[in-house]
């Protein structure tokens, strides 16, 4: 139900768009007014909730080691899955961050019955890591070719990769392998999460619609360069303006453009309110972000609660006869 | 705010890096970016193009790929365009007869939209070829 | 384990992973015996003054909550998600990919779907996102809100006491997102309006007026430990001395005190007594800090802090020169990651050093605490014990890292070295089940108890398996832990899924081996079981 009402969703933006631009001829609308307030919520949004998150405080330093402390000298350290120093720790989030460090160690648990024996096994299931990095590289390349579209003279980094992404030659405009991996990337996302029962019962409406969001910017993408062939040079005046603030729409550009730009405004907006803010939460994460060394260099409460223990004296007040009974010292005699 | 000068630095190269084109295209006076000029062929070689000048604009590469194929793969001369028009497949002699500046002709949309097509790995280019 | 009638083939074939038709929301909390501890007494509230102590059962319709319950909980929410970053960002950023569902090893001992790590964070994330954010209050349910009632609440602490804070889930979330720290959050606001239970918060009691958590006062502390130093006597032949409450000494020893009261711990604590007297150590014990572990932790960082306070002040006025550290697992939480900002840095103490070694702890530069298997470790790479063994021969050994010193510190290699250093026969569990994948004796944080059986033996599954294959396999008979709570609870769990395997901390085993001067040949262990080749 949660994914079919994404779907709804998703299916009344492109008619939106569509029905906009047109019959009611909304194209200044949806080329211009709602790409750059998208712009504009996107930044403010994503600013103010990262602040929001760091104006609380950090009272205690609890990363989650992955691996063997700093101890002896002799006993070698796992540096990168349990820092002890910040450049240490750097590294730790660079994996995290660019490789999915966590998600690689993933497993899969089965209970099964061996011979009237039970045995809880598992497996190694790197699927999810496989495709999660799939989707998020082909998304970042493709934003970065889109570059030329906002950069003019073009940069020198986007013909790089559009020599490196397209680098199969197949067809004419040059198939580009992040468009195809990621709609693999994604449908695999989708469809763990329609299939697998317990994945199907965890999921919300607001896990589903930022997939069948993105999929469905990817396939209007697809269908801009590879079926309906969009005026490209036409679309570049229109999103030069954008990007240089003095917007303009030509004549000429196909409605399947103002679907594509529609559902990227749409993303950009729900980004900041929701939990696509993964991308900013994964750099704050005290349990990666901070090394493993409150042993070894003190971590600051900034609320630190004034409270004093149960004192020795109230104990010794309390228990004094028994002690000295006992022969334990104390500190005043009875 | 706790580590918030880290914070507060990772938010400067994440507003940083959004805003990097438009401080690029200004510095690089692209503000009031406009479609490139495309050198036409002269009259009376400006009406007959192998088919309509918006539909080329768009599906050029298609047409041209296919010319290709035809060509080298099904030995296939004579191509019949949508108003029933015949037209030797060929670059050299049909598309270049007209277009025949590469610089102030292909490569002004090719530039600006950063498409590098490998028509000219084979293809004597008319003039303006690097 | 009065009440727990379920054999273990029947609790096996019982779990389904199958989640039930309804959406989780639409789900109530239910309670049947053994998967819910008994809540705190009144009179136990009273004294630590936790505020509505009442009578009541989870099982009752009406939980006699404080009449603006809603109200306490709200605010304590807001305080906490500003003091809390983890707290924030926790309840922010879940994609909900269900990498951590199949990580607890309560999830996969009972099926439950309110038992995946996800769906425990999403009971608080629901109120969360109906209280505090834009998207919830307006999309609700659509966007995974909802309001929170009294089901709710009862959900907490249904699902928010069967969670051992064992951060397994932790290690696997590509965002790190802590159960633990989620679990700590809930249990603080469940506390605002009394519901609590009984096994942490009377221990808490405890701890602040014995200076201990099973209550031992000071007369009855010493007899112990003067049973023990009797114990030592028949199986070595000789008197050994404890310095207690004494002044003076380099060093202040603290452990947990299950070690001092309990089979197995008391074996132990045995092998740490005699491991002092065998290099001569100018230490001592306190009655009053005769507590390493700190259910505070399970409970109210403040109480946390209040009950770890008496560690430094008794340093202090002992005037010891740092402290050494028994054998404990979220004890170890508490010293690694939480103690030096409570109550550090302890300007009072000095840069630790192994009197017998010389050997500098660097890692404890600032809270000047030390794990005796990192001490222990040093001695022997030095060669300072003279260690036979072979007089361990007699078990087969493995080795189960306890959740917190694995995921909260990383003290992985020291125990393993020490292990094989005084045991000749070693097998490590499967890999996924040991070092930082290790799995919780599902007792942890407080839920150790009796009436939680049935949750305990199916959360135990994953360990109780593991172990089983290593004793079919390898014929393991013994697993070795560095954890007053796993020697407390992993008994019941290996009778139950690896029957036939007994539980020890390595110090046992350590004060088997080691060679006392002037000791008479041993003929028993410390548990006065015939040593190998002396059964006759």
């Amino acid at each position: 139900m949660n994914a079919f009402y994404s779907l709804i969703f998703v299916f009344a933006l492109v008619l939106i768009a569509l029905f906009g631009v047109g019959a009611a001829h909304l194209s200044y609308f949806f080329g211009v007014i709602l790409p750059l307030a998208a712009v504009i919520v996107f930044i403010v949004g994503i600013v103010l909730k990262v602040l929001g998150w760091g104006k609380s405080a950090v009272p205690f330093r609890i990363p989650t080691t992955g691996g063997q402390q700093q101890s002896l000298d002799w006993i070698k350290q796992n540096k990168w899955d349990n820092p002890s120093t910040a450049s240490q720790t750097f590294i730790r989030m660079v994996f995290e961050v660019l490789f999915f460090r966590s998600l690689f160690r993933n497993t899969s648990v089965s209970l099964r019955n061996e011979d009237g024996v039970p045995v809880v096994a598992y497996s190694s299931a790197k699927w999810l890591w496989l495709f999660a990095l799939m989707f998020h590289y082909s998304f970042l390349i493709i934003v970065l070719r889109h570059l030329r579209l906002f950069m003019d003279p073009v940069p020198f980094f986007v013909p790089v990769l559009d020599f490196m992404d397209g680098i199969l030659q197949i067809g004419a405009p040059r198939l580009y392998m992040s468009d195809l991996l990621i709609v693999v990337g994604l449908s695999f996302l989708l469809l763990r999460r329609l299939v697998v029962p317990i994945f199907r019962y965890i999921s919300n409406a607001a896990d589903y619609f930022p997939l069948l969001l993105i999929l469905g910017i990817a396939l209007s993408g697809i269908y801009m360069r590879y079926f309906g062939k969009v005026d490209v040079i036409a679309i570049k005046e229109l999103t030069m303006g954008l990007v240089t603030l003095s917007p303009k729409v030509p004549a000429g550009i196909d409605a399947s453009f103002y679907v594509h730009i529609a559902l990227v405004s749409t993303l950009l907006i729900y980004f900041p309110f929701s939990k696509l803010m993964h991308m900013g939460g994964v750099f704050l994460s005290p349990t990666r972000n901070m090394p493993n060394n409150t042993r070894i260099v003190h971590h600051e409460n900034p609320w630190n609660p004034d409270v004093k223990p149960h004192s020795y004296e109230a104990y010794e007040d309390d228990f004094r006869e028994h002690m000295i009974e006992a022969g334990l010292p104390v500190e005043k005699q009875a | 705010m706790q580590y918030g000068g880290k914070i507060v630095i990772g938010l400067v190269i994440f507003v940083g890096l959004l805003l990097l084109p438009t401080v690029y295209d200004l510095g690089a006076g692209s503000a009031g970016y406009k479609q490139p000029k495309l050198q036409m062929p002269a009259p009376p070689n400006d009406k007959n193009c192998v088919e309509d000048t918006e539909w080329m604009r768009k599906n050029h590469m298609q047409l041209l790929n296919d010319w290709r194929d035809w060509v080298v793969r099904d030995g296939k001369t004579v191509y019949v365009n949508s108003h029933g028009e015949e037209f030797e497949i060929s670059l050299q002699n049909t598309c270049m007869k007209c277009h025949n500046d590469k610089e102030q002709f292909c490569d002004k949309c090719h530039e600006t939209a950063e498409v590098t097509p490998y028509c000219w790995d084979c293809h004597l280019a008319p003039k303006g070829a690097k | 384990m009065a009440d727990f009638k379920t054999k273990p083939d029947e609790l096996y074939k019982s779990i389904d992973h199958t989640p039930p038709k309804a959406g989780w929301m639409d789900v109530p909390a239910q309670f049947r015996p053994g998967n819910w501890c008994y809540p705190a007494k009144p009179e136990v509230l009273d004294y630590i003054g936790f505020p509505n102590g009442r009578k009541w059962s989870p099982a009752d319709e009406d939980w006699k909550l404080p009449e603006n319950w809603k109200d306490i909980i709200h605010q304590g929410f807001r305080e906490r998600l500003e003091k809390f970053r983890s707290l924030k960002i926790f309840m922010d950023v879940c994609v909900r990919c269900g990498a951590c569902a199949d990580k607890c090893h309560y999830f996969i001992g009972s099926g439950d779907p309110k038992n995946m790590p996800v769906l425990r964070a999403e009971l608080l994330r629901s109120v969360y996102r109906k209280d505090f954010t834009t998207a919830g209050k307006i999309l609700g349910k659509l966007n995974g809100a909802r309001v929170l009632e009294e089901d709710v609440l009862k959900e907490w602490f249904l699902y928010f006491y069967q969670c051992t804070e064992c951060r397994r889930c932790s290690l696997f979330c590509p965002y790190g997102i802590d159960t633990a720290e989620i679990t700590m959050m809930a249990r603080e606001l469940l506390n605002l309006v009394g519901c609590n239970i009984n096994w942490i918060q009377e221990p808490v009691a405890n701890c602040q007026r014995t200076g201990n958590h099973l209550g031992i006062q000071p007369h009855a502390f010493k007899d112990i430990v003067d049973f023990m130093v009797d114990d030592i006597e028949e199986v070595t032949g000789k008197r050994i001395h404890v310095p207690m409450n004494e002044k003076g000494h380099e060093i202040l020893f603290i452990t947990p005190s299950g070690d001092v009261f309990a089979d197995p711990g008391i074996y132990t604590f045995m092998g740490y007594l005699m491991l002092f007297d065998a290099i001569g150590l100018d230490y001592t014990m306190s009655t009053y800090a005769s507590e390493g572990g700190n259910f505070g932790l399970f409970t109210d960082n403040v109480v946390a802090k209040k009950l770890n306070a008496k560690m430094y002040a008794e340093a202090k006025r002992l005037g010891v020169k740092w402290i050494l550290g028994g054998e404990c697992g979220h004890m170890w939480r508490v010293i690694n990651q939480y103690m030096d900002t409570f109550n550090g840095p302890p300007d009072f103490l000095q840069m630790p050093k192994s009197p017998i070694t010389g050997t500098v702890f660097k890692n404890a530069a600032s809270t000047k605490m030390v794990h005796i298997t990192e001490f222990t470790a040093d001695l022997i790479k030095h060669r300072k014990l003279k260690l036979d063994p072979s007089r361990n021969d007699h078990f087969t050994v493995t080795f189960h890292d306890s959740c917190n010193p694995a995921r909260g510190m990383g003290l992985l290699e020291e125990p393993r070295y020490v292990i094989k250093n005084v045991c000749n026969n070693f097998y490590e569990m499967p890999a996924q089940t040991i070092r930082e994948q290790t799995f919780c004796c599902a007792g942890g944080a407080g839920l150790g108890t009796d009436e939680f059986m049935d949750m305990r033996m199916r959360g135990g599954l994953p360990r109780g398996n593991a172990l089983r294959y290593v004793r079919d396999k390898y014929g393991v008979n013994r697993m070795a832990c560095i954890c007053a709570i796993d020697r407390a609870t992993l008994v019941p769990l290996a009778d139950y899924w690896a029957n036939g395997v007994d539980i020890s901390g390595i110090h046992e085993l350590v004060g088997n081996a080691l060679i006392l001067d002037g000791e008479k040949e041993r003929e028993v262990d410390l548990r006065q079981e015939p040593l190998p080749g002396k059964e006759g």
